[in-house]
């Protein structure tokens, strides 16, 4: 942890985070810089979802800073966090299961609208060429994810891999500058999980991502950077090469594969 | 499974580049405040036409179905749009209701557009105050918080009987058709004209909401609120927005109400009218704007029917009294058990197979 803090997208330190008398995540620190994929990885129970529910909001930490293209964030909601341009997707994918695949989509894209209040309330104003505009990016994004035969089904309705995808183009359609996976490849059969590797990869051109994932064999390919997490500490950052073979993690993660891979 | 989905995939693929990619040319392509307003205009001309060719009765009748379509409408948003289940709606209803009798009676010289925009500023002022502090509360708490506001303010026309008037009420007179008009319209059939001309101008707004950016809005709120937090979309401040438009509509449809009626009583705005608006939404179909006119027409006709039942079969007045309450609660369990998306869910059904017919 000795780079200096420049050019970074978003900065997390000394991050602590207490349950009563839990520490779920003491004195961690987090660069992400503005473009490539950033892995966080380390046994259950480590802290990762917990820190990812402080970079997008969620949760607030105990004790520590973030710090957002070098300032303070534009507020304290998750809200403001994602106006600001923080996307993220979830474990369990939350869709909105009684709106349309489309509808999901236009609204990722609530950020881009550019109408006040006044137009949001009346109608009037810029509304319609928001409309029309947030209706034409999510079309794209659904094209782009190659969802659009389904974008007027119920998400309900669909196998979980496109479900998946409606998730991913729902939290990219927004332009965001920092993509937050939580677990992309759950529940993915093996080509599946080809096909998100370079999907990954391709969405780490455009914005920087952070990813959440058990899946050693995905990290070690997509991640250009790795933070390993056990029990609420850091205890190891590096290239995959180096994390691999760290023999900390080797004790704390990879030794602990096959009974993690038992209880799931 | 799989075999479901591949066999369902190829005609989704048909159909979905006429229905996304092309946007349609003509209606759908006007600015959405404006169809809604010719909309409306055509709902007037049908109201005004069917006005024309029926007696006094009707028109107070169809009056009463106005008003009340705009205060089911108004929950429609907040329960249907936003998931927010109010107890209380009724309670907005009785805001508006007395703002309105308090004017009339206070400041006379004021005309009715006035006096009806200064009951909705009234109704939101309300609904502000409720809505912020009740936008923390969830499912059933919140709508334990909104009963007590439908059983707590009808008490207090009594606890202020010199300004509210005690159980007797407010009693106001209202202008009826304007001289010019005299002979050609009765008074009864130029109030219900009002009344459905605010009803549809109202109507129009909700309708611009609901379909616009700001009921999507809701919707992400009301199936998830995390995920719509992380879409960027303020959870707090448009659940406050969606309680407030409903009051709006609440009090309006109220204040409408004593214009029609020239009187506003505790009595007209008991708890039990709160659940009769909630129950008819459902009946009516909490999906739709559609289904608060099938609502409304519910609460106003199932009502007249079931008194002129009860008198054809000579029955006690506790029985004339009770009998719709009973009824109503029958229908809305047939209704959750067989069609939980109501009478539109059944009417959608249908134009689907007339579609498929055809």
């Amino acid at each position: 942890m000795t780079t200096t803090a420049t050019e970074h997208l978003l900065t997390a330190e000394g991050i602590t985070v207490r349950f009563g008398g839990l520490t779920a995540l003491d004195d961690v620190g987090l660069r992400v810089p503005p473009g490539g994929v950033t892995g966080l990885i380390g046994p259950n129970g480590a802290g990762k979802t917990t820190l990812f529910n402080v970079l997008s909001g969620i949760l607030r930490p105990t004790a520590g800073t973030l710090t957002w293209k070098g300032g303070p964030p534009p507020g304290r909601k998750p809200h403001h966090l994602a106006r600001a341009g923080i996307a993220r997707t979830f474990q369990g994918l939350n869709l909105f299961p009684l709106m349309t695949v489309l509808e999901n989509v236009v609204a990722g894209a609530d950020r881009l609208a550019r109408g006040g209040p006044l137009s949001l309330v009346t109608g009037l104003g810029r509304h319609h060429r928001d409309e029309h505009e947030l209706r034409e990016r999510a079309l794209a994004a659904l094209e782009r994810f190659g969802v659009s035969d389904s974008a007027h089904r119920l998400p309900g309705t669909l196998p979980y891999g496109v479900q998946k995808q409606v998730a991913l183009a729902r939290a990219c359609v927004c332009d965001p500058e920092l993509l937050l996976l939580d677990e992309p490849a759950g529940g993915l059969s093996g080509g599946q999980m080809d096909e998100l590797a370079a999907q990954i990869r391709a969405l780490g051109e455009d914005m920087a991502v952070v990813l959440v994932e058990h899946h050693m064999d995905l990290v070690m390919e997509v991640c250009d950077h790795i933070v390993v997490l056990d029990f609420g500490r850091v205890i190891s950052t590096g290239t995959p090469d180096e994390v691999r073979n760290d023999p900390l993690v080797t004790r704390a993660y990879l030794g602990t594969a096959d009974d993690e891979g038992a209880a799931r | 499974m799989s075999t479901s989905a591949t066999e369902r995939e190829p005609r989704a693929a048909e159909s979905a580049p006429d229905r996304g990619r092309t946007p349609r040319r003509g209606w759908s392509d006007l600015p959405s405040p404006l169809r809604h307003l010719l909309f409306a205009a055509l709902a007037l001309a049908a109201v005004t036409g069917l006005l024309l060719v029926t007696g006094d009765l009707t028109a107070l009748r169809m009056a009463a179905v106005g008003y009340t379509m705009l205060a089911v409408a108004g929950l429609q948003l907040l329960t249907g749009g936003s998931g927010q289940v109010s107890l209380g709606h009724g309670a907005f209803m009785m805001i508006g209701a007395y703002t309105m009798a308090l004017l009339v009676l206070n400041l006379p010289m004021l005309p009715l557009a006035v006096n009806l925009v200064l009951v909705v500023a009234v109704a939101v002022v309300a609904g502000i105050a409720v809505g912020a502090a009740t936008a923390r509360l969830h499912g059933p708490y919140l709508a334990g918080a909104t009963l007590i506001l439908a059983v707590g303010l009808p008490g207090l026309t009594h606890r202020y009987h010199e300004v509210f008037g005690g159980s007797n009420g407010l009693t106001v007179h209202t202008a009826g058709a304007p001289p010019f008009l005299q002979g050609l319209v009765s008074d009864s059939e130029w109030k219900a004209l009002v009344v459905w001309t605010a009803v549809v101008l109202a109507l129009a707004v909700l309708a611009t909401i609901s379909t616009g950016r700001l009921g999507r809005r809701m919707r992400t709120v009301r199936d998830d609120e995390t995920a719509a937090a992380m879409s960027g979309i303020p959870v707090g401040g448009t659940k406050v927005t969606a309680f407030v438009i409903a009051s709006a509509a609440g009090g309006l449809a109220g204040g409408l109400q004593v214009y029609v009626l020239g009187t506003a009583t505790p009595s007209m705005f008991t708890l039990a009218l709160s659940l009769t608006l909630l129950a008819a939404l459902v009946l009516g179909g909490i999906g739709s704007m559609w289904g608060a006119l099938w609502a409304a027409l519910a609460v106003v006709y199932l009502e007249i029917w079931l008194s002129d039942a009860v008198r054809a079969f000579d029955l006690s007045k506790d029985v004339e009294n009770n009998l719709p309450i009973v009824l109503f609660g029958v229908l809305l369990i047939l209704v959750l058990r067989f069609q939980p998306l109501g009478l539109h869910g059944i009417l959608q059904r249908l134009r689907a197979l007339l579609r498929r017919a055809r």
